[in-house]
């Protein structure tokens, strides 16, 4: 039953989604536009340019992430439909659960686009170990999505909204970018320094679990005024 | 209404809500049972919704008891939902799916699996025609008649119903009258918060009149609306 409601939610987000590509559209384009930025932001010394790709991709994923979260929501808000998924005989934390994979699902497709765009434009070695930076980067925005598809979602009826969001969500996230930095960096050493970049994955698994638990079960009292 | 495991009544017992220090609902008690249209008026900010919101089990009271039947939101919030059927002032429907996928996703998330239930919606909601165009292309009626069968497509006990009447033309109003009049001789509680005087007057069984979050009037007459109104409210 959780997981049949879960679905249901994602394959009515992904529909949605199909019918206008907005949101993934506008992710994409603003994280590409902020790689494009840093790319000419930064002096041509070669190691600086290729060691600061670790910081450029979690930064364009962290602001292309806030961007999906509050489109999303802000789709729900109209209508209230997240209002009629709440008043639906089911688990709430299951819609949340659908909510974060939608939310999910778009930033990994940004991610498709932003990481080799980062290797190619900083010329930097970020495929060394291609399943670990895998590893990195889903449960980086795991930790990052669950964080935030709960703020999201109890913002949804504030006023300053797109204000607040930010402001909640990057203080409390900062351990897992930090994270999703350093296990990258890690990887994009010579030779790639797997032991280090491990240490910071399992710390990142390890946030997953806390965020995922914390946000299952603050997803009801939060969302009943 | 054939839910044998339903509530066959509501009881609201000294109910109060506050929103930091301004007090929506204050002290409202009200008992609902099988086949009440209950009228629930008042002007703007009287907190009629907040009651409702209450009602829906999307506001928590801060005070006060809902009881339904022997059910409370704490430990039956799912079985309650489940009978509880919802019209707000904002439609609940996704303006970029059709009119069909609309319902089947209301469909699959209260897992109704009769197969028919969607058509059905779509025939009462007289968008058989228009059942594949997206929503956003709709006017606000057909969206408030297709909004109001996404509601009530689960044969809900409890029907809330805040301003139903919005949008509707005068056929379409004597229509949706009909379909609450054959809910309620079918056994289910309706809750009509609305501000057209005219229409509630002859729908309604009972009145419930609120101002400033407070209960002046409960009776179980549905007549003489406006004069009733007027006399506690002021001009209508």
């Amino acid at each position: 039953m959780f997981a049949r409601v879960a679905l249901l939610v994602l394959k009515k987000d992904i529909a949605i989604e199909l019918r206008s590509y907005e949101i993934i559209s506008t992710t994409t384009f603003f994280a590409a536009a902020c790689v494009t930025i840093f790319s000419f932001a930064f002096t041509r010394d070669d190691e600086t340019m290729a060691m600061s790709a670790a910081g450029i991709v979690w930064i364009a994923i962290a602001f292309s992430g806030t961007l999906a979260l509050s489109r999303t929501f802000e789709r729900e808000r109209y209508g209230e439909t997240l209002k009629a998924l709440l008043l639906a005989p089911a688990s709430r934390p299951a819609i949340y659960v659908g909510k974060l994979l939608g939310i999910l699902c778009l930033i990994f497709a940004t991610e498709i686009l932003v990481v080799p765009m980062v290797a190619l434009m900083f010329q930097s070695p970020l495929f060394n170990r291609p399943g670990m930076l895998l590893g990195l980067l889903v449960t980086g925005t795991i930790g990052y999505a669950a964080v935030g598809t709960l703020f999201a979602a109890m913002l949804v009826r504030a006023r300053t909204r797109d204000v607040m969001l930010p402001i909640l969500l990057y203080p409390i996230t900062i351990p897992v970018i930090i994270a999703g930095v350093e296990g990258t960096t890690a990887l994009m050493l010579s030779p790639p320094d797997e032991a280090m970049a491990s240490l910071w994955l399992a710390l990142l698994a390890f946030f997953d679990v806390v965020f995922v638990t914390l946000s299952l079960w603050m997803f009801e009292p939060l969302m009943t005024e | 209404m054939s839910d044998p495991d339903a509530f066959d009544r509501v009881d609201l017992t000294d109910l109060s809500r506050n929103f930091g220090r301004r007090r929506a609902v204050s002290r409202v008690s009200l008992a609902l049972r099988r086949g009440d249209i209950l009228g629930l008026l008042g002007p703007n900010g009287a907190g009629k919704s907040t009651l409702l919101s209450m009602l829906a089990t999307l506001v928590t009271p801060t005070s006060g008891t809902i009881a339904y039947g022997r059910w409370n939101t704490k430990e039956h919030g799912v079985e309650i939902r489940r009978r509880l059927g919802v019209l707000g002032h904002e439609l609940h429907l996704y303006p970029e799916l059709s009119a069909r996928e609309n319902l089947q996703f209301f469909a699959d998330l209260y897992d109704l699996r009769d197969a028919g239930v969607v058509e059905r919606a779509l025939d009462q909601a007289g968008l058989t025609e228009r059942a594949d165009d997206q929503v956003s292309s709709f006017s606000r009626g057909m969206r408030q008649r297709l909004a109001l069968e996404r509601s009530l497509m689960h044969q809900p006990t409890l029907v809330l119903l805040d301003e139903p009447f919005t949008g509707l033309d005068d056929r379409a109003v004597g229509i949706v009258t009909q379909r609450f009049r054959g809910l309620a001789a079918a056994g289910a509680i309706l809750v009509v918060a609305t501000h057209d005087l005219d229409v509630a007057d002859g729908l309604i069984t009972r009145m419930a009149v609120m101002q400033a979050g407070k209960l002046l009037l409960a009776t179980d007459s549905g007549t003489n609306v406006r004069q009733q109104y007027r006399a506690l409210v002021g001009a209508a």
